[in-house]
């Protein structure tokens, strides 16, 4: 497929795996949603990851025309970690987006309403990271 | 020696409680003294070994379920492991008609003032279950989590404490039993409080 130089794919997991750079991760996406022979237009999961020296962003897209699942992963820089949105493309992102903006700090650029969604909206800190420390909750062992 | 109670009519009836009667004319499962009254009514002493009795019989559950223990919970609640046998028959939605919360899951920061007004607003005598391990302790979330309260004891005072995660049904059905027999023997919290205790 003619989608961009430098986007590698991986096939040791369960399903076709693609790994891509942030700033031609949103036309990639766009186009796997929109090219009639991929069509991948259920977005199911939208997760982020603490890799401890950078941040990873994962998207589990599934065609249900085709019947075909695959993972788009993205990798993002640990101290401003940003990334377009997707919420254009699947609806679903802008609440998925805003979990990972609450656990993790990553910000998505232009999205609708980019807010905490399960922590109070005065909480302080990206709880998911794995240098979040907090010593009134956690007991380390 | 079987205690025959004759209407004005001339049939005889049976009282229920007198069917199994024991030599001394007490009956068999009755907790208390029955004592006949000439013209055919029982007067019962040790009232509150009646209301203890009555009281552990039927306690009505109120829904309370956050996380995987609700489902050992609706499945200790279905037809295979039924716990309406011991009296458990309504579980009622509202906290100001049941007697027995079952914290069936885990208590988060953001539930435990939720638990309290529920806690708050349910009707003397009442009592707790901490189904599971994350109502016990806080269970597998004890270490490195922001958010999960050690314990449900930690928001209101428990009776009784399931181990397991989750506990199976008949375990959950186990902590019931206890439940009623510390309602019999008057040492659940409540009673303690009030004073009310056999020992």
């Amino acid at each position: 497929m003619h989608l961009t130089p430098e986007a590698t794919l991986e096939e040791s997991g369960e399903w076709l795996g693609l790994v891509l750079a942030p700033d031609q991760a949103k036309s990639c996406l766009s186009r796997l949603r929109h090219a009639p022979e991929i069509e991948m237009d259920y977005l199911f999961c939208l997760t982020g990851v603490d890799w401890k020296t950078h941040f990873s962003l994962v998207y589990h897209l599934s065609s249900t025309q085709h019947r075909q699942t695959m993972v788009v992963k993205v990798k993002l820089d640990r101290e401003q970690p940003e990334m377009d949105t997707v919420s254009d493309i699947w609806r679903t992102a802008e609440f998925h987006e805003r979990e990972a903006y609450d656990l993790f700090g990553i910000r998505f650029r232009s999205h609708p309403d980019l807010r905490r969604l399960f922590l109070t909206e005065d909480w302080i800190g990206w709880p998911l990271r794995k240098d979040y420390e907090d010593p009134v909750n956690m007991i380390k062992l | 020696m079987r205690t025959r109670k004759v209407r004005s009519n001339g049939c005889e009836d049976m009282d229920p409680y007198m069917e199994n009667a024991n030599q001394t004319g007490q009956p068999a499962s009755f907790p208390g003294q029955v004592h006949q009254t000439p013209g055919g009514g029982i007067l019962i002493s040790s009232l509150q070994d009646v209301v203890n009795w009555a009281r552990s019989n039927s306690l009505w559950p109120l829904v309370f379920g956050t996380s995987c223990c609700a489902i050992e919970m609706m499945s200790t609640a279905s037809a295979k492991y039924d716990w309406s046998r011991f009296g458990f028959e309504v579980a009622r939605a509202t906290p100001r008609q049941a007697d027995v919360i079952i914290i069936a899951g885990t208590i988060v920061n953001k539930m435990a003032p939720v638990l309290k007004r529920l806690y708050d607003q349910m009707a003397d005598p009442k009592y707790v279950i901490a189904m599971g391990a994350c109502a016990t302790s806080g269970g597998p979330f004890f270490y490195n989590t922001y958010s999960v309260v050690k314990g449900a004891d930690h928001v209101i005072p428990v009776d009784v404490y399931v181990a397991g995660c989750p506990p199976r049904p008949e375990a959950l059905l186990h902590a019931l039993i206890a439940l009623q027999e510390k309602i019999k023997s008057g040492s659940t919290r409540e009673q303690i409080r009030i004073g009310e205790s056999k020992h």
